[in-house]
């Protein structure tokens, strides 16, 4: 039997990036906020120290700071004629398990999505007419646009510190920044990392194949940094420990270094950590949220009630829970009804190696330094002669030259192991470089979460089960980026480039990307969508759901930038138009 | 079963010891110093140098020297994986919670997947390597009258080729995703950090150029093609070896 707890305001299921920012924002207007973490609480003193942080094998080989499988996990099968199996160890993508989420481990490549993205269907449909657009294709608006997100990305990124070159400020292009990108109120807090060799030689190649780089924006300080909130930031230090590592040095942004300092003093905010939220409970009606049930560590089972309950777990933890709890129909591939478990999306990325005749040294940089390329994102060029949807930027980036993980890939014909492997190591380690392309994945029919019929987590309840695959659009579209990117390294003028198309089936390992999306899709309409313009639960309106779980399809960006515009748009929302008249806010 | 011993030093150091203690009761099987692995197979023992040994048999660790030797072998351009001491390091591994695969999703029901859908066996790393060495052995007997330990580089070589493709079919284990572990985790042994007990000396990371983990390159990052000329450093400083030191 659950012991019931002392009711709060407002219970955040996960204490990661979007849960941070609410608990901040709710906290301001006086609500009482309670954040349940699966994971543990961590700091940047005494977790994160230099001393042991940089520490390849622990954390970014055998993965010290990501959920463990034996907890949490998913089955996955490419479709649905197949029978799901688990991922029993992590490979695909790396979730996080504890206080600040992936906001701890992530790189920081900070972007914002483009205009077009937000009105994907719409966008589409106007510009190469409704049959351009596959029939299982299920892509929708967002139901928010960018214009009316613009001033919470500034307020993401001015929290964050962020470090670029604007390209477009209130419709004005900037020179050196991305002029692709939507115009912006003002520019970024900080001035652009210091560059790479690298990155600089990319730069170079890539003006001379007539495109227009420039340098990425970066959650990694480029120098020190004060936030609105008054949390100091230190500057990077260019160390390589990014990705899969927590920054030991506060110029990474996360939870931690943003927002925590300030929140954690708050007498009108509570966190639990090594908890597992189960359920959120439903009153008799069936359309109001109760609160939600957890596990502590110790096995006990607690019921903590609250006015408004917020899912801020990472994408499909969230889609989850709201399966397990029975909150919106369940998504049907078979019928195309309901909404839960609906457009799943990911992303494809592909890459191309180039082994230089410089001596770039691979080992200095940051998570989030690199160069980029826009022209083939999003809407960016006229897709009418390529016969897909979608994009994606190319980028060199540098973030470390870490020896286990990060040799990037050896010259064509080089073996796998022995001496000439070796030689191989030898002589491309400090002489070698990867483009990524980062493209979008649409959503479709046959992409879907639901619960599977076999396997099971720790408490016995069913585990989540991905299907998921590769469709052609995005092979076409992955294709096209790929040559584009090896357009650029072949005019990097190097001794030999590797081309690595992704091809054939999407595969649970090796790692490729954390960019997991979809499943409590935003939208315009109760039957294609979980949450509303404002991330409301259209069945419970009680219930907000937070992070890339909402997105309808996925862009060719990182998506972090868009999850904390989103859920400052959220937040807002929830403080002057909630809080104001608690109940559905949009009627349809 | 056998009653091997796993510290291999008869100076048996107190953090050795609460640390083979820790083992002993993860595993649920046996008291110190009789630790390790339930499944352990009577094999006689031996040292070499001063490690502790925490998993692998002698038969095993002759195995693994002779097997790391062939994927990174020593050579003009250095030691290879035996010299930067990775049998050493796969065994700490193994000891530990990778070895055991604790973080893994381990429930059943088991079944055969797709290469899409990833590792699908029943065995912990530990397991595989464990039963991989016995059929690789029971391979070469059948095949060459001998060990895999006792055979020429170059027919040591033919065989590692043989079970990366699946070309070997062995009794129980399945070839190519012992080999895939094998050689992922030479390759972690030797570009690890020396803390972890390969990579002796910063071997790997000599080879590649890589100066080890340090905290600050504000001012090099933008001299480019500038060589970085500072000697390696690890987590636990300048010492190449610092396992060794615990013994």
């Amino acid at each position: 039997m659950a012991t019931r707890l002392k009711p709060v305001d407002v219970v955040l299921v996960g204490f990661g990036w979007t849960g941070s920012i609410l608990a901040q924002e709710l906290t301001d207007a006086g609500l009482q906020v309670l954040a349940i973490e699966r994971g543990k609480f961590r700091d940047t003193v005494p977790d994160f120290a230099t001393t042991h942080i940089q520490d390849e094998l622990k954390y970014a080989v055998r993965n010290a700071l990501f959920e463990e499988p034996a907890r949490e996990t998913l089955t996955f099968r490419n479709s649905s004629a197949e029978t799901a199996l688990p991922m029993r160890h992590l490979g695909s993508f790396n979730p996080a398990s504890g206080v600040g989420g992936a906001g701890v481990h992530w790189n920081g490549q900070n972007w914002r999505f483009l205009p077009s993205d937000f009105v994907q269907r719409s966008h589409i449909e106007e510009r190469y007419g409704k049959k351009f657009i596959p029939e299982d294709m299920t892509i929708q608006d967002w139901g928010v646009t960018y214009n009316e997100l613009e001033p919470y990305y500034d307020k993401w990124e001015y929290m964050c510190g962020i470090s670029g070159e604007a390209g477009n400020i209130r419709g004005k292009l900037q020179s050196g920044g991305n002029p692709f990108e939507g115009a912006r109120a003002r520019g970024y807090p900080l001035p652009p990392l210091k560059r790479s060799y690298a990155t600089a030689i990319f730069d170079k190649a890539a003006r001379e194949a007539g495109f227009k780089p420039f340098p990425c924006a970066a959650a990694n300080t480029s120098q020190p940094y004060k936030n609105p909130y008054g949390v100091q930031m230190g500057q990077c230090t260019y160390c390589g420990y990014c990705e899969w590592f927590a920054c030991g040095n506060y110029s990474k942004s996360s939870p931690q270094t943003t927002i925590l300092p300030v929140l954690l003093k708050k007498d009108n905010f509570a966190y639990r950590t090594l908890c597992d939220v189960t359920r959120v409970n439903k009153d008799s009606s069936g359309k109001r949220a109760t609160g939600v049930t957890y596990v502590d560590v110790q096995g006990r089972e607690f019921e903590q009630p609250a006015e408004l309950v917020i899912l801020c777990a990472f994408a499909q933890h969230n889609v989850h829970l709201l399966l397990l709890s029975g909150i919106g129909a369940p998504y049907d591939p078979k019928t195309n009804g309901g909404v839960v478990g609906r457009n799943y999306a990911y992303q494809i990325t592909s890459s191309v190696d180039v082994f230089l005749n410089e001596n770039v040294n691979p080992f200095m940089g940051a998570g989030a330094l690199g160069q980029a390329i826009d022209e083939f994102n999003g809407d960016n060029f006229d897709h009418a002669p390529h016969k897909f949807i979608g994009g994606g930027y190319i980028a060199l980036w540098t973030t470390g030259g870490r020896p286990i993980l990060q040799q990037h890939g050896l010259p064509d014909g080089t073996p796998k192991w022995g001496s000439d492997w070796k030689k191989a190591r030898h002589e491309n380690y400090l002489r070698s470089a990867s483009i990524a392309t980062h493209g979008s994945v649409m959503s479709y029919r046959d992409s879907y979460l639901d619960l599977d019929p076999t396997y099971r987590d720790v408490y016995g309840n069913p585990l989540l089960r991905l299907t998921f695959d590769f469709h052609d659009n995005e092979h076409k579209m992955s294709k096209f980026l790929t040559d584009k990117a090896a357009l650029i390294g072949k005019a990097m003028k190097p001794r030999s480039i590797k081309v690595n198309y992704r091809e054939g089936h999407y595969s649970i390992l090796p790692y490729e990307t954390t960019h997991n999306t979809g499943g409590a899709a935003m939208g315009t309409d109760p039957k294609t969508s979980v949450v509303n313009r404002y991330l409301q639960c259209w069945d419970m309106p009680n219930v907000f759901v937070m992070g890339a779980s909402v997105f309808p399809q996925n862009a060719g960006y990182n998506p972090t930038g868009t999850v904390g515009a989103l859920t400052f748009w959220a937040a807002d929302a929830i403080r002057n138009r909630y809080m104001k008249n608690p109940g559905q806010l949009i009627h349809t | 079963m056998g009653n091997p011993t796993n510290v291999r030093t008869l100076r048996i150091s107190r953090r050795n010891l609460l640390r083979a203690s820790a083992i002993a009761v993860a595993a649920g099987c046996g008291v110190i110093p009789r630790v390790a692995w339930c499944a352990t197979p009577n094999s006689s023992t031996g040292s070499r140098g001063s490690e502790a040994f925490a998993y692998f048999t002698q038969d095993e660790i002759a195995f693994l020297d002779a097997a790391v030797d062939r994927l990174i072998p020593a050579d003009d351009l250095g030691p290879g994986a035996k010299e930067a001491n990775v049998t050493f390091f796969i065994d700490q591994q193994m000891a530990g919670s990778f070895g055991r695969a604790e973080t893994w999703y381990m429930q059943g029901p088991w079944k055969q997947g797709t290469p899409q859908q990833g590792y699908q066996l029943k065995l912990t790393p530990a397991q595989l390597y464990r039963a991989g060495i016995r059929d690789v052995n029971e391979y070469c007997q059948r095949t060459f009258k001998k060990d895999f330990s006792e055979l020429d580089a170059g027919i040591r070589d033919r065989v590692l080729h043989g079970l990366e493709k699946g070309d070997i079919a062995l009794r129980d284990t399945p070839a190519k995703d012992f080999f895939e572990m094998l050689l992922k985790n030479t390759g972690e042994g030797f570009f690890a950090d020396p803390i972890y007990g390969g990579n002796q000396h910063f071997a790997g990371w000599t080879l590649l150029g890589f100066p080890g983990p340090r905290y600050n390159y504000i001012n090099e990052i933008d001299q480019f093609g500038k060589p970085y000329t500072l000697p390696p450093v690890g987590l636990a400083g300048r010492n190449g070896s610092p396992a060794k030191r615990n013994v």
